[in-house]
This record gives C-alpha cells, structure tokens and sequence, in this order.
C-alpha cells in the first residue's frame, strides 16, 4: 500500500529524516517510536505534504501513485489521515460543518453525491457513539478552547468520520488520561480493517497494550535503527534507547 | 501545481474584476477648485439659487478648514487644484424619461459590472440608480416606486423636482461646517441619490445606487440623502467599483439619513473601489466619507451594514444620533483590506433620547501589508437615562505583515445607562490551512469557511442575495492580494 524508499527531507536547513525506507502492506499496523528529535513528526507530515517540509531525496508510492507530487488535499481524498500531534483551532468555523465539508470533499472526489446537513448529522451521530464523543463536540468551533484530550478525541471522531486508507496518528496518546485513552485507541481499533493501515508514532508503551502492532520501528537521529515486532516496546521500556545505540543496526529495508 | 494556491503567500495578484474602462466621450470640466468651478457645476444641473448659495457657503468654510489627517491611514496631502471635479458622458441625457434612452456604451458597462439597467421580471426585487461620475444615468423602476408613493431618483433630479424636501433636509444630519470632506463635498457635489419614503409606508422593493468613477485623475463626491417618514421603512443598497488607474480618485461623499417616528431605515454597502496595486500600492480611490442618520422620531431605527474591501484609503464612520426616546442604532461592519490598502473606519453611536440603544459589530480582516483601523465613539449624554450599547470589535490576520488596531472611545454622561464592549483578535495561519488540506479541504474553501465564520453576525444582516455576494467578494478579494 505504501513504499517508502530512501525518504530524505529537510527542514529550513536542517536535515530531519536521512533515508528512511519502510513497507506498509494493507491490513498492518506500524508503530514507529524514538526519542525527541528523531523525525517522527517529521515523518507524519511529509507523507501528509505539510508544505514547509522539502524533500531532497528518495520516493513514496501510495497505491501505486507518486505521493510526492500530490497536493495535500489530493493525499487526503486518496486515503491519507493524519491525526495532528497539535490539532490546530479554528474559531469560528463550526465542527459539524467543517467535518461535512471534509465528507462531502471525499464523497465528492469519488463520484458521489454530496450530503445535506440532515443526513450528515445522521452518519455523524453514528460515529460518534462509536468513538464516544459526547454531543457538544458539534455545536462548538473546531478545536477552539477544546482541552489537549478532547482536541485529540476530536482528531478520532475526524478519523472515524472520514474512514482512511492510511491513518497516520501523530503522538495520538499523548497527554491523554487513562479513559480518554481507551477512547482513542477503540477509535483506532475500529478503523483495524483488512484493507486499512496504520501508522502509529508514540513515545509509550502504553497505547501499544490496546492497539496491538504487528511491527515496531525505532527512529533515531533520521533513520530506522531498529524494527521488530510487539515485544520491541517491553525491551525499549527495560532498557532505553541507549541500548539500540549499542547494538544499532540498520535493519530499516525490509524485503 | 503553481495555478493552485497553496498557502497564505500564494494568494497573490488575482485581477481585480472591475478593473476596466468605458471608452466613452466625457464633457468634463478643466481640473481645479474655484467659486467660479462651484457656480459652473450648479448652473450645468440648472440649480435653484438656494442650492448655489449653500455650495458657496459650504466653500468658504471649506477654505478654512485643513485636511485631517488623525486617522490612522498615511498619505501626501491632497492636491484639490489637481481633481477634476465634474465629468459625464457626453452622450448621456439629463434624467433620460425612459430606459431607452441610456447610452448602449453605459448599458453594456452596467451589464458587465453585473447591475443590467432594465426592469425585467426577474430583478423586480431591486430598483438601481446608476452613478456614472458626476451624474445618474439611469433609475430603474421609478415609476411602480411612484405609484406606491416612494421617490427614488438622482440627487440632481430631486434638487428640481422636489425642492422643499431638499431645502428642508439638506445639510440637517450632516452639515457642511462638520468636517473638511463634508465641506468639500457641500460645495462640489455631483449626483447621488434621493429617497422619500412617506407616512405608513413599506418601500415595496430593495433600492440601489451603484456609483462607477471611470474617468481618470476626476473626483467623485456623492451625495445622498434618506428620509423615511412615519411609520414607513426602507431597506437601501449601495455598491461602487472604478477602474485600474495609477494616479488616486478621490471620492468624498455625504450620505444624510433622516428617520421619524417609528421608522426604520436599513442601508447597506458594499465598497469595492479599485484598492490600488497589490504589490506596490500605487492607484486607487481614497474614499473620505460622511455617513450619518439621524433617529429623529421615538422608535425609529437607523442600522448601517457595511462590507468594505476596496479603496486604497478608507476613512468612514457612519453613525447615528439617537435623538427619539426609545431609538435604536446599529452597525454592523467587515472591513476587510489587503495589499497596501489602510482603512479607518467604525461609528460613532451619539445618545441622547431616552432609553435609545445601539449596537455594533465590527470585523476588520487585514491581510498582505495592509493597515485595518476601527475607532468608535459612544456617547451616552445626560439626557440619555436607561441608554444601551453593545460593542464587539474583532480582527482577523491573514499573515504576518499587516496590522490592525482598534480606538475605542466611550463617554457616558449618566449613571443609568449600561455599555458592554469586547473584542478579539485572532490570526489565520498556514497550519490552519494545512489542517484543512489535510481534511481534503481545498485552500479557498479553508479561507471562504474562516472569513465566512468570522463575518456571519454582519452578512446576515445583508439583505437577501446581497449575504452570498458579499461573501464571495471576499473569496475573490482573498484571492487577488494576500500575501
């Protein structure tokens, strides 16, 4: 689904990720950890075509197309999320309304009908159950005056609304109390489909307990240093991530 | 994909649409102010004498007086020996009798600016009188107007035609000896429009003015007037564009509004000079204007609607003065200015009957390296016992280069009267831009949802079709100079 091979990119003129290759089949879960610093974010919002990120070298094909040359919102209506690590508020524009305009976008870009107010308030009452978004979520602007747990809840009902190829969650977990975490991760959960993928960057093990990777990454200084499955985490957790620097391996191209 | 604005700092250089010239004969006059200009004005409109003594009046005072220049705006002063004060059409007929009679040249200009000056069915809701320079070229629907008792024609036409309303209301809610732009525009004005709204009477359409400057380097100075008798109501439309010039029109105009009891009184405008070049700022109107309604009767209403977007230099307070007990006054304002457009502009509420109440809205979006001001006034004198206001001020910021500041000024002379302000200022960033895309959303329908969540509470206001034009000048406008 999709391929990222030998990814460099850069920052103002600082060089952020240096070669990052990595495979992600349909009906995976990746979870990509590293210290501060290490290009996770990074990582997130080039595949999602933040435009202040600028690539110097390698290529990322989604579904057999050039991700690299799509606009961001040509990115967004083929299947890519991404889940802000700082969701941004917009005062004034109302969260039901921005979340049809978003449905509609996507319905719009396959062929379909758009949907009136009505029916949308119908799809959007479904999914909010699921995701456990209490009802005052709609009335209110985007993210404005949200607290960090329900910006990142707003982010899952966003998710959950918009049913992507590629869900990119960045730091999801973060700041996130125990509930609103269970929240999140039964919102990642239901997304778990075979035809689905996602990446998952975290600094905890803690979310990797309800929403289970089939592989791990380690991001250091650029670069994927380590991957290996589920139990990564426990050792990353005992050990620290001094210990990949010991034993640092590039094991980054898998076949 | 460089057609394709990506973020803030692509919006730039979109065409402003209004931007032609109609090639067209003008007898204009020669360029410079004198009485000798002032009294060949008056005689070319074939005036009464009492309408040449009040320019004359209003000129001497003007000599007297100095351009003002406290507004937060910047600009050389003004070289008035340099404007042209009085252009028309050649071929255009003093007050045409039938709409056969435009010019196919103005009508071809009207219909590209989107005002077709004909009555068909279909634009039965709205009745215009078409400004081209100095004079009105054609008004719609005045006859069905007539026969509901409702006068709408040209300024110059009223002077004529109905002289004692003139005499009675002219210069009563805004006198020359106000300001250094009344005076001038007291002694020099050209064409405008007049309304007559008699006793227990709804106006049974929407009227419009739609005020063109085409000729270069000539000064427009408009001037209208409103009055709504008892118990009647109106709901007034304005709109004006002028073409690309390099050099800078002056438009000083006088708008008089009067309301008796129980009236009400809605007028609205949508600004859009030519704004100046986006990149350099050179040209566009410097737009020096007097607005003012005066709430003469006890329960009339006067409420100002404003969407400013054009000009190079706004400097406009329409106000109302509150003198019936129990009146109310409201404006509701978007100003809006990019490029290196400046604008100052807000109200200024004047209390003084009892129990009289105002409210104002304000949002002021200023982007590229453009200069947004609002300044308020709210005057609550002694007499105003149980007077209310409501202020809200907010400001928009569409990158990092332009700036915007609110003066507000209050001076309560009662205990018993109540004034509530508040304001805000927020920022449209490129990750707010980014987060849309992110959703699938295009970059113009991110600003289109942002600029039209910020300005609802003003465009609702907005008589009917007018809301959805107003939102999408601004989209247009966004598009042509942010940056």
């Amino acid at each position: 689904m999709l391929s990222i091979r030998h990814l460099s990119c850069r920052v103002g003129s600082r060089d952020i990720l240096k070669g990052i290759s990595l495979e992600v089949r349909a009906g995976e879960i990746h979870a990509i950890m590293g210290p501060n610093g290490s290009g996770k974010s990074t990582l997130a919002k080039v595949l999602a075509g933040e435009p202040h990120i600028e690539v110097t070298d390698g290529e990322v094909i989604f579904q057999g197309k050039n991700l690299l040359e799509m606009e961001p919102e040509d990115r967004a209506l083929g299947g890519i999320f991404m889940a802000f690590q700082y969701p941004v508020e917009i005062p004034g524009v109302n969260n039901a309304s921005f979340l049809r305009m978003a449905f509609n976008a996507k319905r719009k870009a396959k062929g379909e009908t758009e949907v009136d107010p009505l029916e949308f308030e119908e799809i959007l009452r479904a999914k909010m159950k699921r995701v456990d978004i209490p009802e005052d979520f709609l009335d209110r602007a985007v993210n404005y005056g949200f607290s960090g747990g329900e910006k990142k809840r707003n982010e899952i009902l966003q998710m959950a609304v918009l049913e992507p190829v590629l869900a990119i969650l960045d730091e999801t977990d973060s700041g996130l109390d125990i509930d609103a975490l269970r929240t999140v991760a039964g919102g990642m959960n239901a997304l778990r489909q075979p035809q689905n993928a996602m990446i998952l960057i975290t600094h905890y093990q803690r979310i990797l307990d309800y929403v289970e990777p089939d592989y791990v990454h380690i991001l250091l200084d650029g670069r994927i240093v380590h991957s290996g499955d589920k139990s990564l985490p426990l050792e990353l957790e005992k050990k620290g991530y001094e210990w990949i620097l010991d034993n640092g391996r590039d094991v980054s191209t898998r076949d | 994909m460089a057609d394709q604005p990506k973020n803030i700092n692509d919006f730039v250089n979109r065409e402003y649409p209004y931007g032609f010239k109609t090639d067209i004969e003008v007898a204009k006059m020669v360029k410079g102010l004198s009485a000798d200009t002032i009294r060949m004005i008056s005689r070319h409109k074939r005036e009464p004498q009492f309408v040449l003594d009040f320019r004359l009046r209003a000129f001497e005072q003007w000599k007297k007086m100095k351009e003002p220049h406290w507004a937060h705006v910047d600009y050389p002063p003004l070289d008035y020996q340099e404007i042209i004060y009085y252009s028309e059409p050649k071929q255009a007929r003093r007050n045409p009798k039938s709409l056969d009679e435009v010019d196919p040249e103005l009508r071809r200009t009207y219909d590209r600016l989107g005002i077709p000056l004909v009555e068909q069915k279909h634009l039965s809701g709205v009745a215009v009188d078409a400004i081209f320079d100095s004079i009105s070229v054609a008004t719609t629907f005045k006859q069905r107007l007539r026969d509901a008792g409702v006068i709408f024609c040209s300024f110059s036409e009223a002077i004529c035609e109905y002289p004692d309303l003139i005499k009675k209301y002219m210069g009563s809610v805004v006198p020359p000896t106000d300001n250094f732009f009344a005076a001038l525009n007291a002694a020099v004005f050209t064409d405008g429009s007049f309304v007559y709204v008699p006793k227990n009477t709804r106006c049974p359409m929407e009227l419009s003015s739609y005020f063109r400057i085409n000729t270069e380097r000539s000064g427009q100075f408009e001037r209208t007037l409103i009055v709504c008798e008892e118990n009647s109501y109106v709901s007034y439309l304005e709109g004006c564009t002028a073409p690309r010039f390099d050099t800078h029109q002056l438009h000083a105009a006088v708008v008089e509004l009067v309301a008796l009891d129980d009236a009400e009184i809605k007028y609205s405008t949508v600004q859009n000079w030519y704004a100046g070049d986006p990149k350099t700022g050179r040209g566009g109107i410097f737009n020096f204007v007097t607005k003012r309604g005066k709430c003469l009767g006890k329960n009339s209403k006067i409420s100002w609607t404003q969407v400013e977007t054009g000009s190079a230099i706004t400097w406009k307070y329409p106000s109302c003065l509150l003198l019936g007990d129990h009146s109310v006054g409201e404006f509701y304002s978007v100003a809006m200015t990019t490029g290196y457009q400046q604008a100052d502009t807000g109200t200024k509420m004047i209390h003084v009957g009892k129990n009289t109440r105002s409210t104002i809205i304000s949002k002021g979006i200023s982007a590229g390296h453009s200069n947004g001001n609002y300044r308020g006034l709210v005057q609550i004198a002694k007499s105003a016992v149980g007077a209310r206001n409501y202020t809200q001020c907010d400001s928009l910021l569409i990158g990092s280069q332009c700036h915007a500041n609110t003066f507000p000024t209050m001076d309560i002379q009662n205990a018993a009267s109540q004034v509530e302000h508040e304001a805000s200022t927020s920022k449209v960033s490129d990750d707010q831009l980014f987060y849309f895309r992110q959703r699938g959303i295009s970059t113009e329908n991110a600003m289109a949802s942002i600029i039209g969540g910020f300005c609802k509470a003003v465009f609702r206001e907005l008589p009917g079709e007018f809301a959805v034009e107003a939102a999408r000048l601004l989209e247009l406008k966004l598009e042509g100079s942010v940056g």
